[in-house]
């Protein structure tokens, strides 16, 4: 098993809830309660030392109990290794803990996967959508439930008829 | 009166005291400034509401989306291959490098070798890319801040390889030249002494350039002390490219995740001192060289041999063969219309495009199409340092500043 797994296992024996690695890609799932102390770890430990925020990201599963996966990316510049950290969020309750204070460019990722997916990051100081309008209410278009022609907003628009001159 | 302008009466001097014209007298108020969503410098269409006091910017909103198109939506509704061409319109100033971290991330997936000539061929093109992107960010930047003479230099000379794409894949801008698991076609000899001979031509045309700007006191100006970012905050906010290494961060896939066939190239990494927009000027043009130095070695280490992988599950067969065999017709047909089956996975692969980390995250549940493709878009990542680096100059300095992320619309809103 690669170290860094090894480290994070060892440090957080409840919590994580799978630790692989595959096409040498490192990959933790932590439990949602324990996300934030993990991001911690990994940000601030001498050994883990990931400072640098490659990107945030998510992944519906409308079959699965747990129906989200926030899947967050981090490299660390001295160390030249990577990780990826994933946590699984229900429907009914569509929160987990905002990474802004420890990695200030986790903002504009994170307002992204709540827009796209809406999930919604806790303490994060401005959760607003960002490539959507402020005014668009027909969801959440990467959802796997949301049609890829859209809801058919378009097809609710009038024909002008042709104006007589 | 009707028209009266509140703005118009802030600035009159106190009546009780016609005679002073100290300002604790003056009433001011911050004023809210929207920059775009149409204006030159903003490279597509982006708006930044600005909150000023008196020219200095305060604060500052940026409001994107107005290029969204869906294209991780898109993406989960067709197969690996279709997404190629899909890819061209992120970065459509670069579509090779696209093309390329796109091609490199489905590869990563499926563990496919890429054959040596292959991967000669990607870093030669994409070197070329990176030439291109770097001369239209220049020719941008420069224009953007009142440096008009650059921009034609720059475009001469781009030109050039902009003929070269369109003889090499029939594309100049949308090209679509990478495919999954080698590139779609070779160089043919006469490509090849063209682009010698644009190497010897070009050196000196770099040095041309820096003539314009490197004495000019209104560039000195206008990039040096301005849009300053300090190395740990850069990293904070996940910057890459030469934004990121304007900080000093040395950080550079090509070197320190080896792919293609840098690790077979010598080259140096260009890294600042002060993080401000000079930085990131001198970091780009030395970054020519560089790419200069790479074509040439790839050229004189590059050996026949097969452009594409020996995984006919995977790989289109080529087109001379699909126009006059049957079995690979129907092997074309076959894997564009329901694609070749992946394994269940998931990975992140990034590649060191000329603005930065360009990333793929695809997750795949077997299959021919991805479960949940998303891009990693470093124009979209720089955004979010904007307020940051913003402060406090100029409203000037904006345009200063989105020049200097070399940003595309296309790419950021995906």
């Amino acid at each position: 098993m690669h170290p860094l797994l090894l480290r994070v296992q060892h440090t957080f024996s409840v919590g994580v809830t799978n630790a692989s690695e595959w096409r040498g890609d490192v990959s933790v799932t932590v439990t949602r309660d324990k996300l934030r102390e993990v991001a911690q770890f990994l940000h601030d430990d001498p050994g883990m030392d990931f400072d640098y925020i490659v990107h945030v990201s998510s992944v519906d599963w409308p079959d699965d109990e747990e129906r989200f996966e926030v899947v967050w990316e981090f490299y660390s510049i001295r160390k030249r290794q990577r990780i990826r950290l994933k946590t699984r969020v229900p429907e009914s309750d569509c929160v987990v803990d905002s990474l802004t204070d420890l990695w200030r460019g986790a903002d504009f990722m994170e307002r992204e996967v709540y827009d796209m997916m809406g999930i919604r990051f806790r303490n994060h100081p401005d959760l607003r959508r960002i490539l959507m309008p402020d005014d668009y209410t027909e969801g959440y278009p990467l959802r796997k439930d949301f049609p890829l022609r859209g809801k058919g907003w378009r097809d609710t628009f009038d024909f002008l008829d042709e104006v007589p001159r | 009166m009707a028209f009266e302008d509140q703005r118009t009466t802030v600035y009159k001097v106190n009546p009780e005291h016609p005679e002073s014209e100290t300002l604790p007298t003056l009433r001011t108020e911050e004023l809210l400034l929207n920059m775009g969503p149409q204006h030159p410098s903003t490279h597509g269409v982006l708006k930044v509401i600005l909150e000023l006091e008196g020219e200095r910017l305060v604060k500052s909103t940026p409001v994107m989306g107005y290029l969204h198109r869906g294209v991780e939506k898109l993406a989960e509704d067709g197969t690996y291959h279709q997404f190629i061409p899909h890819t061209d319109r992120l970065d459509y100033v670069c579509a090779m490098y696209n093309n390329f971290a796109y091609c490199r991330a489905v590869e990563k997936l499926l563990n496919l070798q890429v054959p040596e000539r292959a991967e000669y061929l990607r870093t030669i093109v994409a070197e070329v890319q990176r030439i291109i992107g770097h001369q239209f960010w220049l020719s941008a930047q420069a224009l953007d801040i009142g440096a008009m003479t650059v921009f034609f230099y720059c475009f001469r000379d781009r030109e050039i390889l902009l003929d070269w794409f369109d003889e090499l894949c029939g594309a100049r801008l949308t090209t679509s030249w990478y495919r999954i698991g080698g590139v779609e076609r070779d160089l043919t000899p006469a490509l090849i002494d063209k682009l010698k001979q644009f190497l010897d031509y070009f050196p000196p045309k770099i040095d041309e350039y820096q003539v314009f700007l490197e004495k000019n006191r209104i560039w000195l100006g206008r990039t040096k002390g301005v849009a300053v970012i300090s190395a740990e905050d850069a990293v904070s906010f996940g910057l890459s490219g030469p934004v990121l290494r304007g900080s000093g961060v040395d950080y550079d896939l090509r070197k320190y995740e080896p792919y293609s066939a840098y690790p077979k190239c010598e080259f140096s990494v260009p890294v600042g001192k002060n993080g401000d927009t000079y930085d990131r000027y001198w970091i780009r043009v030395m970054e020519l060289y560089e790419s200069v130095k790479i074509i040439r070695q790839c050229l004189e280490q590059m050996q026949e041999g097969p452009i594409m992988a020996d995984a006919p599950s995977v790989t289109l067969p080529p087109k001379e063969r699909v126009f006059t065999n049957l079995e690979a017709m129907i092997q074309q047909f076959k894997l564009f219309s329901q694609g070749f089956d992946a394994p269940p996975g998931e990975i992140y692969c990034g590649t060191e495009a000329h603005k930065g980390e360009l990333g793929f995250h695809i997750v795949s549940t077997g299959g021919g199409k991805p479960y949940r493709l998303k891009i990693r878009a470093p124009s979209f990542i720089h955004m979010g340092a904007f307020d940051h680096m913003a402060r406090g100059y100029m409203i000037s300095d904006a345009c200063t500043i989105f020049g200097t992320y070399d940003i595309v619309m296309g790419e950021c809103d995906r």
